[in-house]
């Protein structure tokens, strides 16, 4: 990987009032990668994502993207210098139609031409959001709500996706679907990526470099595929079951970084 | 008895009525907090305009001192948002709504300190006019007011469906989340939309004020229109229109049957009728909002 790093954050805090939810998170994600933080629930994960976008304030550390310091900066600036976040849950606008929610995606820029090629572009890669875009929002069913997130977060023409779960809810068919297009939007649109997910096994497979998270700080860190083969992630996030020498598995398992 | 006269002087009331519950319906949606001064808002739109027009104030000509109005109360929408409203950011919604009927009382004390407590009313170039449509005799003023309240309803509704802005104002209120994370920046939007509740205020002030006369106390008509506003189910914006224009057209009706007093009484009950057989109002959005 020689491409520069176009994300780096270093020893980054935030606090929800006095809860400390991340704590000294330092990564970094190169041009044209997808980068994959795995973690449970509450390990900070979407926590990370808002400090990035600014929706939430660092309470210390820095990000730098591009070479400029963004954290502590207001969302909108933060979306226009390239940075867009797709978030978890599907925060759609539920009483715009389909198209509106596409549209507004690109409220932050101006140049009319390069938004109604973006916008063609989307619905190439989001068909099924070109047949609905009358209908409104709140109407489509779960996977399409995402598509339209995704469809949403790209019209603001984003150097950096930050995508929140995208898989949350959705039945293995769809996730295949979903991230088979966020492979395509990185190799054809160069769009890099840092991808947030519980689902370990996809995460994995799409990305080039992951990061554990566990209680608001990094556990671990390595090649995509050298987590893949990794005992403990295969054995508490892959779910692959290990048998000791006595042929029963360990239910207390420890796991090596802690 | 001509029943197309009280339809008319009704229908003219309930535009008036309508617009209030317009401006507490978009500040609601917007902000998610009731905007009690609305009523008060409409007093001071009015007020100022007197004192703009009036031979015995300023003299200035009625037509610079309509837009000037307007400009006026968008500025004071939008810096009252700005200075005042936004430090409540992030607060219980209950602590703004204290803050609104607050601002209320200061607006109404405010004007009756500076202009008087008297009743006065709007010197328009067409008072005393008329017109006559076979037996119905209409008030210009009556005529105005309507036509100006479909006016403002229509450009309010395109600028919503078809501007940039309006748009960004409905995706803040639907979700103000996803708003910030597709870069709108979301608390300039909410003082913009003060702004438009404050255009709201200034256009029915000025029409109340042609044709009726005003006082500093005029501003508790705002509760009326909250029961508009309601009736319309808090929310909708056609909603409001419709449910001041009820409201309008049952009060001289009542007026007219009940014995006197009892008509006071009829735009209040309504509302308890549709909390109680239709709590979310008649035009609710059927589909409710996420969380």
């Amino acid at each position: 990987m020689g491409s520069a790093a176009v994300l780096k954050i270093d020893n980054l805090e935030a606090y929800y009032g006095p809860i400390m939810a991340i704590r000294g998170v330092s990564l970094e994600v190169r041009q044209g990668q997808i980068v994959t933080i795995l973690g449970a629930n509450g390990a900070g994960k979407t926590t990370l994502l808002k400090t990035i976008s600014g929706v939430m304030n660092a309470a210390k550390g820095t990000v730098v993207f591009s070479g400029e310091a963004i954290h502590n900066r207001e969302p909108e600036t933060i979306v226009k210098r390239g940075i867009v976040h797709v978030p978890e849950g599907r925060e759609i606008f539920p009483m715009l139609s389909v198209a509106e929610n596409v549209e507004i995606g690109a409220y932050t820029r101006t140049n009319r031409a390069e938004i109604s090629r973006d916008l063609e572009m989307v619905y190439t890669y989001f068909p099924i959001l070109a047949e609905r875009a009358k209908q409104s929002a709140g109407t489509l069913s779960g996977g399409q709500q995402q598509m339209l997130a995704i469809a949403r977060g790209l019209m603001a023409r984003p150097k950096l996706m930050l995508l929140d779960e995208p898989s949350l809810g959705l039945s293995p068919l769809l996730v295949q679907e979903i991230f088979v297009i966020l492979k395509r939007l990185n190799a054809e649109q160069k769009v890099t990526m840092l991808l947030v997910e519980q689902n370990a096994r996809v995460a994995l497979s799409l990305a080039d470099y992951g990061y554990v998270m566990e209680l608001g700080g990094i556990a671990m860190s390595d090649d995509a595929r050298a987590l893949e083969a990794s005992k403990d992630i295969q054995s508490f996030y892959l779910g692959v079951q290990t048998q000791n020498e006595r042929g029963a598995r360990r239910w207390k398992q420890r796991k090596t970084w802690r | 008895m001509d029943y197309s006269q009280l339809i008319v002087s009704g229908l003219a009331n309930g535009c008036v009525y309508g617009l209030i519950a317009l401006g507490f319906v978009l500040v609601y949606k917007a902000t998610e907090a009731v905007n009690f001064a609305q009523g008060d808002f409409m007093m001071l739109g009015a007020c100022i305009v007197i004192w703009l027009t009036n031979g015995d104030s300023l003299g200035i000509s009625f037509w610079l001192a309509v837009p000037l109005t307007i400009v006026i109360m968008a500025v004071l929408g939008y810096f009252l948002d700005l200075l005042v409203v936004r430090r409540l950011f992030g607060q219980p919604q209950i602590a703004v709504v204290i803050l609104t009927i607050a601002i209320g009382f200061i607006l109404r004390f405010g004007v009756g300190a500076i202009w008087g407590h008297e009743p006065r009313l709007l010197e328009t170039p067409f008072v005393g006019k008329n017109l006559q449509f076979g037996s119905v005799v209409l008030g210009f003023e009556e005529g105005a007011v309507i036509i100006v309240t479909l006016a403002l309803a229509l450009a309010l509704y395109v600028f919503f469906k078809h501007s940039k802005l309006g748009k960004a104002m409905q995706a803040a209120s639907q979700n103000q989340l996803a708003a910030y994370y597709v870069g709108i920046p979301v608390k300039n939007i909410q003082s913009l939309v003060w702004a438009l509740a404050g255009v709201v205020a200034a256009v029915s002030g000025i029409l109340f004020a042609s044709k009726g006369a005003i006082d500093p106390s005029t501003g508790l008509l705002g509760i009326k229109a909250f029961a508009a506003a309601v009736i319309g189910g808090f929310g909708s914006l056609p909603g409001a229109i419709i449910g001041g224009l009820i409201i309008g057209l049952v009060e001289p009706f009542a007026a007219y049957a009940l014995p006197a007093g009892y008509s006071q009484l009829a735009p209040y009950a309504i509302m308890l009728l549709v909390l109680i057989f239709r709590p979310a109002g008649l035009f609710a959005q059927m589909q409710k909002k996420k969380v």
